[in-house]
């Protein structure tokens, strides 16, 4: 590089800018490791209330009905339950299904041109199908894989999911109590309460995601879906992240699609393992991750593929 | 130096292009700024015009402001809906899809055809019978087919194309992402587009907003042959409001256009001092517009 400079006069030192401005969540401290980390977790045992049942649920993309021929489908026939005060991860290799599965739980792959769903999910005993969409989206909430904040102030990205459709109504002071209880429950409101008039986009990437997770919970959703919500984050903030799914489940059902097996294994009660749209074994995240059955999960748990 | 000889001429044309172009634009603001600052008077823009044989007696042009401003109000008032709606169903439904081809380049070509083209198109429609009210009729059943409504809904058309397009990129840049955010909070269509796209697409809108409105106050073919051409706001009709829109009268193009030499008129000192008046109009509305685009990126609370 020292030639150059000389040659150019300096002239590319000056056009380079200086990489220094990193902004963390708070003051760097070593992130425990994973071993410890899983420890540390309470084992839980007493299922909670049922929130949503899938029975025999399919998926498949694009074009008249495919679901009988073999590789057409994103999901074959799903069943499984996911109860209140428990963290569902679901895992598997890319393309295996999970994010399609993740997004059938609140209709939103309708949004999806040629999408077909076939087979049952109830929530709370109910076809979501019989559901309004707008209506089963409010009780089933999504955080998804990038933050994405709108571009309000950090106050109006919480009202804006609290008030109905387009409304104004109720104003900034009848909710005021409500947005805060969000950011508190999302573990922003320290963080932020000087201002919440600020645009939520100078906000650091943890930050947005968690006033994402504000924003969601906001309404008091009964399901909890997240689409791997630390995969755009820095270590930092993903043990903030997974800190804060540790206590949402109290208070509603978290489904969590991670790529990433030492978080699943930080954060999750139940695993599901999925395998070209196939759902492989699924149980208690202790027996998945010790004591697999399937010689599939066997092997992606250790590491051998995906 | 390592330059080659063909970058380095190359690098010299940039440069010289550049400065060229800010001299050019300095040339036209100074030049008319030293004409109009020694013509204008707060008399001229203050005064009607009046019919005289002097010039001293002639008045001012507070009639062709006046005019400029109605006429862009009229013009970006129908524009901005009809652009708006075009971009968000583009954009947001787009199906059947030979139909929005068939918008698409629909839009095209209302944008390349010339203004006067569209102002004879204009008094052929203001014309018919059927849109008499919209002008005066004279004694013997002749529809006139000239006035503000007449005029401002023919620049609507020279101010709809860049306003679509710059409301359909500002769309069309909106992330996936933000889309699903609001479906994902149980939010509809409608309700993403209201309260989510649009104010998102602000600044673009502002932005394809100027642009309109420069077209408008530029445009002189569709004030001559549309606006009736008379010197002074002429009312038709005793409905405040209508009388205006059914009314006749010019704008600052058309006194330019008519007091310079190049016109019937020998007013040339009028000319500059309108023509000032123009630019600086023009130069404000670009400030304007910076000024939104750069401050609505993010809504206050």
């Amino acid at each position: 590089m020292h030639f150059i400079a000389d040659k150019f006069d300096g002239e590319y030192e000056t056009s380079v800018p200086p990489v220094r401005t990193i902004v963390l969540d708070r003051p760097p401290e070593p992130v425990r490791p994973p071993e410890q980390r899983e420890a540390l977790r309470p084992v839980r045992d007493t299922a909670g209330l049922e929130r949503l049942r899938l029975e025999d649920v399919s998926v498949s993309y694009g074009g008249a009905s495919s679901l009988g021929r073999r590789g057409a489908n994103a999901v074959r026939s799903v069943s499984l339950a996911i109860h209140q005060g428990e963290v569902l991860a679901l895992i598997g290799p890319s393309g295996c299904g999970k994010t399609t599965l993740l997004r059938t739980l609140n209709r939103l792959t309708e949004l999806t041109p040629g999408a077909r769903r076939e087979g049952r999910i109830l929530l709370d005993g109910e076809d979501i199908h019989d559901l309004v969409d707008t209506e089963l989206r409010s009780r089933v909430a999504m955080v998804f894989q990038q933050p994405n904040p709108f571009p309000m102030s950090i106050f109006d990205n919480v009202a804006f999911a609290l008030r109905e459709q387009g409304r104004k109504k109720p104003g900034r002071r009848e909710l005021e109590p409500q947005v805060i209880d969000a950011l508190r429950r999302a573990g922003l409101y320290d963080e932020v309460r000087e201002d919440l008039g600020r645009p939520a986009l100078r906000l650091s990437g943890g930050q947005q995601q968690r006033l994402c997770i504000a924003r969601a919970i906001a309404p008091r959703p009964e399901v909890l879906l997240m689409d791997e919500p630390c995969s755009a984050l820095d270590p930092i903030s993903t043990g903030v992240i997974e800190d804060l799914i540790g206590e949402l489940r109290h208070e509603l059902a978290v489904v969590i699609v991670t790529h990433n097996l030492a978080q699943a294994h930080r954060v999750a009660d139940k695993v599901a393992f999925m395998y070209l749209g196939d759902l492989v074994e699924y149980g208690a995240a202790r027996d998945v991750f010790e004591d697999p059955r399937a010689q599939r999960t066997r092997e992606y748990v250790r590491g051998a593929f995906g | 130096m390592s330059w080659r000889f063909s970058d380095r001429l190359v690098l010299a044309a940039a440069w010289v292009t550049g400065l060229a172009l800010c001299a050019i634009a300095g040339a036209i603001v100074l030049y008319m700024g030293y004409r109009g600052i020694q013509y204008i008077r707060p008399s001229l823009i203050l005064s009607r015009p009046q019919p005289s044989t002097t010039q001293a007696g002639s008045g001012g042009f507070l009639d062709p402001l006046l005019g400029t401003i109605v006429l862009t109000l009229i013009g970006i008032a129908l524009a901005l809906p009809l652009a708006l709606c075009a971009a968000v169903w583009i954009v947001e439904y787009g199906r059947p899809s030979w139909l929005a081809r068939v918008v698409e380049s629909s839009i095209e070509i209302v944008a390349g055809t010339p203004d006067i083209v569209i102002a004879i198109f204009g008094l052929a429609v203001f014309q018919m019978q059927l849109l008499a009210p919209f002008s005066f009729t004279s004694e013997d059943g002749g529809v006139y087919g000239r006035s503000f409504i007449a005029a401002g809904a023919m620049m609507s058309l020279l101010a709809l194309p860049p306003l679509y397009a710059a409301t359909r990129d500002g769309l069309q840049a909106v992330p996936r992402h933000m889309r699903e955010a609001a479906y994902a909070l149980g939010k509809t269509r409608v309700t993403t587009i209201r309260r989510v796209l649009l104010p998102n697409v602000r600044s673009n809108i502002a932005t394809g907003m100027t642009l309109g409105i420069s077209r408008i106050i530029g445009s002189t073919a569709i004030v001559l042959i549309l606006l009736g051409s008379t010197l002074r706001i002429e009312t038709q009709g005793s409905f405040p409001g209508i009388d205006l829109l059914r009314g006749t009268g010019s704008t600052l193009t058309s006194y330019i256009y008519e007091n310079s030499p190049a016109g019937e008129g020998g007013a040339p000192q009028k000319a500059y001092a309108a023509a000032f008046l123009l630019l600086i109009f023009v130069l404000g509305l670009n400030l304007l517009v910076d000024r939104i685009s750069s401050s609505s990126l993010f809504s206050s609370v």
